[in-house]
């Protein structure tokens, strides 16, 4: 009679508890997956040395307060921007772009090393109207990076670059990355932006 | 002949459930660990745009400013213009920097000089209210930014 028998506890009810606590976690849950637009400002400046840069090589996107897209003087919709930035990146002018598909009109870009898209806006222009051409105007960077780096390697840009950025990438990492960096360079992103002006 | 008698009872054997605590247990400590409480309470109206040429977020180097007209309970209080917010409180425009060097001394030393800035702007606020608080991130040289974006897209091709 020395040591009683400890009753058994009983554990019917354990799952009723840890379910009561893991519908608590389901619930408050919000598993962020935060993705957006990145972008790179440029430094501050006192005075900046003036650039000689050529009107036709210059793609200027101007939205007003009304949220209505002028692109290269053109009224123009929100549908039609990525089409037309393709256009103007891909042009090739002066002929030095061999992979360029574009135009070769004379008027527009010389070819995309030179290219530059300028986006003003407004200070009453949204803030949607405003993300969405910027969508846009990455849009056409991909969609020509995309087209260059399938002729070439045989893979999309975008994919592969977002493989690597989420740890799915199979496959050498680094023979990758310069890859991504020489296509990088046949289309690089040469976007601006003006500082938002007052409205009248 | 015993033997054939005793498949007598044809009800079905009860389903043991003695292993039901474990796999719920398993998947409630799977909850507890990704789950991410939200530690500042929203201030500003948060609907973000969409965009679908997006990037993702490196979370640990990032500081965030939310801006956006104030949300619907504080509506009365602060009026209905856009406002900034960092952590959990409105700020101003010029106090701006001292917020932001706050929040950058919570991240760990080695990316304090990598440091991106999440922008959380909600879709109605003014591109003006953005080209300040870029204005000043330049001051700040804090050049890195992404603009946090909702996934979709509403150009139709």
């Amino acid at each position: 009679m020395g040591r009683r028998a400890t009753p058994e506890v009983n554990a019917g009810s354990m799952a009723d508890i840890a379910f009561l606590l893991l519908i608590f976690f389901l619930v408050t849950t919000t598993i962020e997956k935060d993705k957006g637009i990145a972008r790179q400002l440029p430094p501050k400046q006192d005075e900046q040395p003036p650039v000689d840069i050529k009107e036709k090589n210059i793609f200027v996107v101007t939205v007003n307060k009304e949220n209505q897209i002028l692109a290269d003087n053109e009224l123009m919709d929100i549908q039609d921007i990525r089409a037309a930035a393709i256009s103007f990146l891909d042009n090739g002018g002066d002929g030095t772009c061999s992979y360029c598909k574009g135009e070769k009109d004379l008027a527009s870009s010389d070819n995309p090393e030179k290219a530059i898209i300028t986006v003003k806006s407004d200070r009453e222009t949204s803030y949607k109207t405003y993300i969405q051409v910027q969508n846009e105007l990455v849009a056409a960077y991909n969609f020509l990076r995309d087209r260059e780096s399938e002729r070439l390697f045989g893979f999309k840009f975008t994919k592969v670059k977002s493989a690597i950025a989420t740890g799915d990438f199979k496959g050498n990492e680094e023979r990758a990355q310069t890859k991504l960096k020489e296509i990088q360079a046949l289309f690089p992103m040469k976007l601006s932006e003006a500082e938002a002006k007052k409205s009248q | 002949m015993s033997k054939f008698n005793k498949k007598k009872g044809g009800e079905l054997p009860a389903v043991n459930t003695a292993s039901l605590p474990d796999i719920v247990f398993m998947l409630l400590f799977f909850f507890m660990v990704v789950t991410v409480l939200r530690k500042d309470n929203m201030l500003v109206q948060q609907k973000l745009p969409k965009a679908d040429q997006v990037e993702k977020l490196k979370k640990d180097r990032s500081v965030f400013i939310y801006a956006g007209k104030p949300s619907s309970r504080y509506k009365e209080k602060f009026g209905t213009e856009g406002k900034i917010q960092i952590g959990d409180k409105y700020t101003d425009i010029n106090s701006l920097e001292f917020a932001l060097s706050e929040a950058r001394t919570k991240l760990i030393p080695e990316l304090q000089g990598k440091v991106v800035v999440g922008l959380k702007v909600d879709e109605q606020t003014n591109v003006g209210l953005l080209q300040d608080i870029k204005e000043k991130l330049r001051d700040l040289n804090m050049v890195k930014i992404i603009y946090i974006t909702a996934p979709g897209n509403d150009v139709q091709q």
